[in-house]
């Protein structure tokens, strides 16, 4: 990989390297700007941050910590859990089938395909506050209210994630490795969960983060579906946080149980993020 | 690479005709039963209602009553389209930036020569913001940018302004923060689905055009850019599409208002107002128009997009013909 | 390596919160007992915890719960309307919801209350829940106005009542008026005219006479003659409301105000030490709560406490200001099909009627509580609150609560208040006329309420 270089090409080269860095660096600033406040007014008082921001941490952080804690009707630990569940099992239910659907369109060619092909791509388009009410009325028809179930299992039809893998696929999949292994005698089901899944590795671990994010930051719909207290995910509380009463109302807890929020997705983040840039060796068509 | 093609097509055609078309059909079993069994009630409603006058008076039901086409109508009497432009407006001044970044940021992480240190921290960073709850982010955004905040107090510090300037008060300035709060949340998505693209180019291609000697920006152009084309347009439709699905930012941004003088009312935000009172009749109707504004749309890029592999296709297939002939 | 391994972890961890999930939520409710006319679960839907904590203390410690009846709260936050979204597909539900499922309790609030006082959904509080006029009697009027259908029935009651004062800057007030006697200053402040006077005098000294724009609107709309919307579903713009939307405007456009808004950053510190505005409109909570702690220069988290010396603790008097209102108040309300009317009887009358248990609520946490004899009690003991710089300002609320007259609530107040002053907002900073502002007022609250007309 090492070639010799010029002087000048290398010069040029450090030039460029100081552009990309100075650009970074500044993006990363304003990345973290909204973190550093976050931070900063989960240390700070109720009273403090209403008058305002101070770029400096107040005095409270253990105050808020402790009384977030005490609050018998805020299991947060029992919600951080509860997202977790849910998060987990959306994201690897969803990039599972999302993957499946794809592969159905891209390998195979049957009548209807362009058909379900169309019709997937225009669901897609659906604006899903529309259908949001009509879908919790039905939920309570199939009395699984105050269940998991609505949460994760409409997930299988993710029509944006479907959308991703087929394209994807478009790009990185071609059938001859398919093909191949029909003639290795291997079976289509057989094929999909042994050969074409790790090649898209990537792209799950890619829609994986997203969708686990989604989820752990869904509101709408879990506030209508989930109804007792052991079983409500991270947002709700924050919601139930905001909504206190006089007596009760404190941002600094908010913003402890915010930035508390963000801690498990930060790890999955990073735990797939690795993954994604492992998977270019893993993904490769030459394995 | 030609010939590998025609010849995969050969034995596609031959296996997958024959004996593999059923494995198509059980693919889709899950994806279509659970959207059946779960969504499409809901979806087929909309439809349904657009035709008709359905909402609820407080707990009472009105309707439905059929009404043709005048939910339809009355929409575009109460100023669709300023909404319309609204929307577009702000996707359009977003989504500029926000591709231009990631598609600068991630061909710099990806890029073997230029070999960047901790880029891992960086791809981090970035996504970091779409980590926090929409709704706690504009809570945050009131905080940096209220009348006495601290964005206020820099500017004035550095003499760009002498006055506060009260952000949420002027249209520039809502729909500015809207725009940037916008992409702070999203270009660090779109970094890492197209540093997914390149990453799934085969590394033998580029290491080829390097020995090449070709540049950095050439290689991009012509060698990274066509290969992740059905990544970008995956990241352009749906960019689109959530464009036009804007609501929660601006909705906590400016209270539900969408003011100043709702300048920075978006569609999905009208929508919501319509659902308050259950209104399906005029929420169908503008549901319906916001899926066919979107299906036209993506159609447009879709098809703008793949032009040159549709025409190599014909050219292709119309030598192929030639040659059996 | 390391990557598959920790992803295996990821997953057996999900698996054991699942099953640990299952295990909880997978407990089948108990079958119903058809023939007692008891209950075994009491629903109560919400949005916050305090109704639960009220419940909690002075019904359920008390040992006051029935044996074997479980009391489930519902908590739904009100974020995005989800409250009334999951109120009402439950309450719509209610028919056909199994006994146990069924709601028995829900809250409301003031500006939603009539939505679901004015239907067959909510139960009358004397004849179907059977609570006696005589209980009822000692309640401010207005708590009652509020939840009392148009037939003239009261379905609904509350522990709390909330009436509203103007409270002043004593310092702020020896400057302007050379007196901060709150008798003194209230013969100054006792109608708008006068009202508007003091804020040129604050105004020439370098004081704002109010905070932000919507500092002074609840008291104008608590004073409408009309409803809001009349018979034939055409809204109604009352003068009083013109009134404040002339005001504002005025003050704005000479600098009597800061150009805040409600509960933004400046409006808090505009009454804290480095405040220069003359006056807030609060109500019980408000002032006790909200004015004291952001009073403080050094919270009390942080060490400080709440007397004289830190921030301007002391520095503030309460007078009633111009015009009588309230601000705040949470309902209880009983659905129709609650298997548990006793039940709902005994915790209406322990919470809202019962004036020991009132008093001792109001003792304990400074919660001005619905009972005019308990209060005028308190009123003319010789209480005082160092934070008011010694005054006895229950027995201002006292005096004031029982003037409130809220006859001309209507059920679409919430949509009508919000929407007014989000869109008269534009107005104030000079971005719209008043013509435009009306019409997006229009424009907003029809989106809302389809049924409605200008």
């Amino acid at each position: 990989m090492n070639k010799k270089l010029s002087n000048a090409a290398r010069l040029q080269l450090k030039l460029s390297r100081a552009f990309c860095y100075i650009i970074l660096t500044l993006i990363s600033v304003m990345c973290l700007l909204s973190f550093y406040v976050l931070i900063i007014n989960s240390t700070r008082s109720h009273p403090d941050i209403l008058r305002g921001f101070s770029f400096l941490p107040g005095k409270s952080f253990f105050y808020n910590l402790k009384s977030l804690m005490a609050n018998a009707n805020l299991p947060v630990v029992r919600a951080v859990f509860n997202s977790l569940f849910v998060s987990g099992c959306t994201a690897l239910v969803t990039t599972y089938f999302s993957v499946l659907t794809a592969f159905a369109i891209h390998a195979y060619d049957f009548r209807f395909k362009r058909a379900a092909f169309a019709f997937i791509l225009m669901i897609m388009m659906v604006p899903s506050q529309v259908t949001a009410l009509g879908f919790v009325r039905l939920m309570g028809t199939f009395n699984l209210i105050d269940t998991f179930i609505p949460l994760i299992v409409p997930s299988v039809a993710c029509p944006i994630v479907f959308f991703f893998m087929k394209q994807y696929m478009e790009a990185s999949l071609p059938i001859a490795i398919v093909e191949a292994a029909r003639i290795d005698g291997s079976n289509e089901f057989r094929t999909f969960n042994l050969i074409v899944l790790p090649i898209m590795k990537p792209a799950i671990a890619v829609q994986g983060i997203f969708s686990f994010v989604t989820a752990w930051n869904n509101y709408f719909v879990p506030s209508l579906i989930l109804k007792s207290t052991e079983n409500k995910t991270v947002p709700l509380l924050v919601a139930q946080l905001r909504n206190a009463d006089f007596l009760k109302f404190d941002m600094g807890q908010v913003y402890m149980l915010i930035t508390i929020a963000i801690v498990p997705i930060v790890i999955v983040y990073l735990l797939l993020s690795r993954y994604i840039i492992r998977g270019i060796a893993l993904g490769s068509v030459k394995e | 690479m030609n010939s590998v093609h025609n010849q995969a097509t050969a034995v596609r055609k031959k296996i997958g005709s024959i004996s593999y078309a059923k494995w198509g059909y059980i693919f889709l079993i899950p994806f279509f039963l659970v959207y059946v069994v779960f969504s499409f009630v809901p979806l087929i409603s909309i439809f349904y209602n657009s035709f008709f006058e359905n909402y609820m008076s407080g707990l009472k039901q009105v309707g439905p009553n059929f009404v043709g086409l005048e939910n339809y109508a009355n929409l575009f009497e109460n100023d669709l389209g300023k909404y319309f432009y609204n929307t577009l407006l702000i996707w359009v001044l977003g989504f500029i930036p926000q591709i231009t970044i990631s598609l600068l940021l991630a061909s710099w992480f990806t890029n073997l020569r230029l070999r960047l240190r901790v880029t891992g921290l960086f791809k981090t960073i970035i996504y970091l913001p779409n980590l926090i709850m929409a709704s706690a982010f504009a809570l945050l955004f009131f905080v940096l940018f209220s009348d006495a905040g601290p964005m206020n107090d820099v500017l004035m510090h550095l003499g760009i302004i002498d006055q506060p300037y009260r952000f949420l008060s002027e249209v520039a300035g809502t729909r500015g923060l809207v725009i940037a709060m916008n992409f702070l949340l999203w270009f660090g998505n779109t970094t890492i689905l197209l540093m997914a693209a390149i990453m799934g180019i085969d590394n033998s291609l580029i290491e080829a055009a390097e020995i090449d000697g070709a540049k950095s920006f050439q290689m991009f152009r012509l060698i990274t850019m066509p290969l992740i084309k059905p990544i970008l347009i995956y990241v352009m439709i749906t960019s689109m599409i959530g464009g036009l699905q804007l609501f929660d930012v601006p909705q906590i941004l400016t209270n539900g208002s969408g003011n100043p003088d709702r300048t920075s009312t978006t569609l999905i935000m009208l929508l919501n107002n319509h659902l308050y009172s259950k209104n399906y009749g005029l929420g169908g109707a503008l549901s319906v128009i916001l899926l066919i504004v979107s299906a036209v749309l993506s159609l447009l890029v879709y098809d703008s997009m793949t032009r040159e592999q549709r025409l190599e296709k014909r050219e292709k297939k119309r030598m192929k013909e030639g040659a059996g002939q | 390596m390391k990557v598959k391994k920790m992803l295996a972890l990821f997953l057996a961890l999900i698996m054991l919160v699942s099953m640990a999930a299952c295990g909880s939520s997978g407990e089948p409710a108990a079958p119903e007992n058809g023939g007692d006319t008891q209950g075994k679960v009491l629903n109560i839907y919400c949005w916050n915890e305090e109704f639960q904590s009220r419940f909690t203390d002075y019904f359920e410690k008390p040992g006051l719960i029935p044996e074997g009846v479980k009391v489930n709260f519902v908590i739904t936050p009100n974020q995005d309307n989800a409250y009334q979204n999951a109120l009402d597909e439950a309450l719509l539900k209610q028919d056909s919801a199994a006994a146990d499922d069924k709601i028995d309790i829900f809250l409301v609030e003031a500006d939603n209350a009539l939505k679901y006082v004015n239907t067959d959904y909510t139960l009358d509080v004397v004849n179907d829940i059977g609570l006696t006029e005589a209980d009822l009697a000692d309640q401010y009027q207005y708590t009652r106005d509020i939840v009392t259908d148009s037939n003239g029935k009261q379905k609904g009651t509350t522990w709390q009542a909330t009436p509203g004062l103007f409270a002043y800057r004593r310092s702020i007030a020896k400057d302007v008026l050379g007196t901060d006697d709150p008798a003194q200053v209230q013969s100054a402040l006792s109608d708008w005219d006068k009202f508007d006077k003091v804020a040129e005098q604050a105004a020439g000294k370098g004081y704002k006479m109010l905070s932000g724009y919507d500092d002074s609107f609840r008291t104008f709309n608590n004073n409408i003659v009309k409803p809001w919307v009349d018979s034939s579903n055409k809204i109604v713009i009352d003068p009083n409301v013109m009134r404040w939307i002339d005001q504002t405007k005025l003050y704005t456009d000479k600098g009597y105000n800061n150009k805040t808004s409600l509960w933004a950053p400046e409006w808090a510190a505009d009454q804290g030490p480095a405040g220069k505005v003359f006056g807030f409109f609060y109500s019980t909570w408000g002032i006790n709560f909200t004015l004291l702690g952001n009073s403080l220069a050094t919270p009390e988290s942080e060490g400080g406490k709440a007397e004289v010396g830190n921030g301007i603790f002391g520095d503030y008097a309460v007078c009633q200001g111009p015009q009588n209102y309230y601000w705040g108040g949470t309902w209880i309300c009983a659905a129709a099909g609650t298997d548990n009317v006793d039940l709902v009887r005994d915790i209406m009358y322990t919470l809202t009627c019962d004036p020991v248990t009132m008093k001792k609520i109001t003792e304990d946490t400074q919660d001005y509580t619905n009972n005019i004899t308990a209060m005028n009690e308190l009123a003319k003991s010789d209480f005082k609150s160092d934070f008011l710089g010694g005054q006895n300002h229950i027995a201002l609320f006292a005096e004031a609560a029982p003037k409130i007259d809220m006859k001309n609530i209507s059920p679409y107040d919430q949509a009508m208040t919000e929407q007014l002053r989000l869109a008269f907002k534009d107005y104030f900073d000079g971005k719209v006329t008043k013509e435009q502002a009306f019409d997006n007022f229009y424009r907003a609250v029809i989106e809302k309420h389809p049924e409605l007309t200008r």
